[in-house]
């Protein structure tokens, strides 16, 4: 029986802190790195590197399309820019920038977006972005990683600038459980099994591993062993480690903080249909927007809680 | 290089735009023919580049970002012309698998081209993110942007315009071609610009104004914009250019922006340019 407590809670933050922390220890490491933000410095939590290299941080003001453009032309003379703003303005109001100027040119740049999906809270829909991950995903050449939490999202942080080509980092703004060793191992494109099961996958992006990691608690009280998989590269996606663990279990649920269509759901069901059909529940948005609220009124009410992971797995359990 | 050198390569870049886009029955002959003698002079006697060893990080070489890039036949062949590929491949243009795209594109590693272009509005963005790195890294060399009229229509150059001058990014020159033509017809009756020269200035930019079929204004004009670089303001030459130069019956119409000529239209406009340096 596997408890949540098998994994050390180092505490709880926010993502994007990782985020800021990652880049400034890049940025000591690689003099190459250099950030844009968009009037959004402290909520990305740029203020560390900009205070420390004043003269590799570029403010842009609220000028999302230029700062994009400006990225992809930086890297022409050899800079790596993190891009830093809210996730919708990262990547719905830029799309045709990044997809010319940035994956179609195969620039070096890096789109580093924080306040992902319903958990922004408050702000409600306009800055709800759920569409994101599909957009992104979509791009030849993008790369495009949801890391669960502070520690995983601040070695994603690290990891991205030395991989070549463009990249979609997406987080979050409410603190959440730490649960990942500062001095893991982040492999872009390498899926982590968290817990090991025999009876139903869970793969989940984002804050929802942590919302697994409780599900598959619940679900072995009740006798159901699961495994779960923190997938934080969404493209390209760890399809070895899909069909490894869904070729012992049978089925899965996939759990983000997304719009069904487009999401990570969609890229396992893929993997899956093509190479070995299985029951698939999916937990996640369900074709509409967002609104105002706490995050946690939020994921209850658009059912992307413990609870819904729980019910899916015992759902798709009752289909194998 | 002599006045004469010059008019004779833009005339032969002249014959490969509307031979290329004749081949294919696609492209944009009008705004190329109209830039045909800028990116000429530019080429041949303005940027120091190394055509024969294109380096994609540009660095201590000028660098030039085609913004509208729907002229890329006058690109492709002043590249060409300028030693950066064979003028033979001017033969694949938008053809399948070409390295010479309908918009310029990367994908393919066509030297001289850095920088997808087409979706308008994007290059100065682009031109700015190099020149402001070229001041990082100590690099004199320059940036230099073209930008079609119309394209000025979209609000990412406005953006653009308003960091460069904040920022003074005085080490890049923005060209503009001022043919005052569209796709739909003439830019004052599609959507004015306004006092173009005023708007530029408000935003804070030099702003220096060119014929660019006259290779003495073009030479002295580009002299003195590069006399600003280094003095903290951003700079912008308004190009005025007859979309469809040097084939009489493209020209005084937007008709021809984007559309091609047939063999019988074709071989008249060859008919009035001279072949001067062989046709690939």
């Amino acid at each position: 029986m596997t408890k949540t407590t098998d994994f050390e809670v180092l505490g709880k933050k926010d993502t994007r802190s990782g985020f800021g922390e990652g880049l400034l220890e890049i940025g000591r490491k690689n003099k190459d790195v250099v950030a844009l933000c968009a009037d959004l410095t402290g909520s990305l939590k740029m203020g560390d590197f900009k205070a420390e290299f004043p003269d590799r941080f570029f403010q842009v003001g609220i000028a999302e399309a230029n700062m994009m453009g400006m990225a992809a032309g930086m890297t022409v003379g050899g800079k790596i820019p993190f891009t830093g703003t809210f996730a919708n303005f990262s990547t719905s109001r830029v799309y045709d920038q990044i997809r010319q100027s940035i994956a179609y040119s195969k620039k070096n740049v890096k789109i580093c977006a924080s306040h992902a999906g319903l958990t922004l809270g408050e702000d409600g829909a306009t800055h709800q972005v759920l569409e994101d991950i599909g957009m992104m995903k979509m791009l030849p050449n993008m790369t495009v990683i949801v890391p669960c939490d502070f520690n995983q999202t601040k070695q994603a942080t690290m990891a991205i600038a030395d991989l070549e080509g463009p990249v979609y980092l997406r987080f979050g703004r409410p603190a959440v459980p730490i649960f990942v060793k500062p001095d893991a191992d982040f492999q872009i494109g390498k899926a982590d099994v968290l817990i090991e099961g025999s009876d139903v996958t869970i793969i989940a992006c984002g804050h929802l591993v942590w919302k697994a990691i409780e599900a598959a608690q619940e679900l072995s009280l009740s006798g159901i062993s699961a495994e779960v998989i923190n997938m934080h590269t969404i493209k390209p996606l760890d399809a070895e480690a899909i069909l490894k663990s869904v070729g012992k279990t049978g089925c899965v649920v996939t759990a983000e903080e997304h719009m069904l269509n487009g999401g990570l759901g969609d890229s396992v069901a893929q993997v899956l249909g093509q190479n070995l059909p299985s029951p698939q529940e999916y937990v996640g948005v369900n074709d509409t927007f967002g609104e105002s609220g706490t995050p946690a009124e939020l994921m209850t009410k658009y059912g992307i809680d413990t609870v819904n992971v729980v019910e899916a797995a015992k759902n798709v359990l009752s289909r194998k | 290089m002599e006045n004469q050198q010059l008019i004779d390569i833009a005339t032969q870049v002249r014959r490969d735009i509307v031979r290329m886009v004749a081949a294919v029955s696609s492209g944009h002959p009008g705004g190329s023919l109209g830039c045909a003698d800028f990116l000429t002079l530019l080429y041949f006697e303005v940027m120091k580049n190394d055509a024969s060893n294109f380096k994609m990080d540009g660095i201590n070489e000028d660098v030039f970002y085609l913004s509208n890039g729907h002229i890329s036949p006058v690109l492709y062949s002043v590249l060409a012309r300028s030693g950066h590929f064979p003028v033979a491949e001017l033969a694949t243009f938008r053809k399948l698998s070409s390295r010479l795209q309908g918009h310029p594109a990367t994908d393919k590693k066509i030297p001289g081209v850095r920088m997808a272009s087409g979706s308008l509005g994007q290059g100065l963005s682009c031109g700015i993110g190099t020149a402001v790195v070229k001041k990082m890294n100590g690099d004199d060399s320059l940036v230099y942007t073209l930008h079609g009229d119309g394209e000025l229509q979209e609000g990412q150059i406005w953006e653009a315009a308003i960091y460069a001058a904040a920022n003074n990014v005085d080490n890049l020159i923005a060209t503009i071609d001022y043919n005052g033509r569209q796709i739909d017809g003439d830019l004052e009756d599609v959507l004015s610009l306004g006092n173009l020269s005023q708007k530029w200035q408000a935003f804070g930019w030099e702003v220096l104004e060119m014929n660019g079929h006259d290779m003495d204004d073009m030479r002295n004009t580009i002299a003195k914009a590069k006399s600003f670089v280094g003095k903290e303001k951003p700079i912008v030459i308004i190009m005025t250019t007859e979309m469809g130069q040097g084939v009489n019956y493209m020209m005084g119409t937007h008709k021809w922006h984007g559309a091609a000529p047939n063999d019988e239209q074709l071989a008249n406009a060859l008919g009035q340019l001279k072949e001067t340096l062989g046709d690939y």
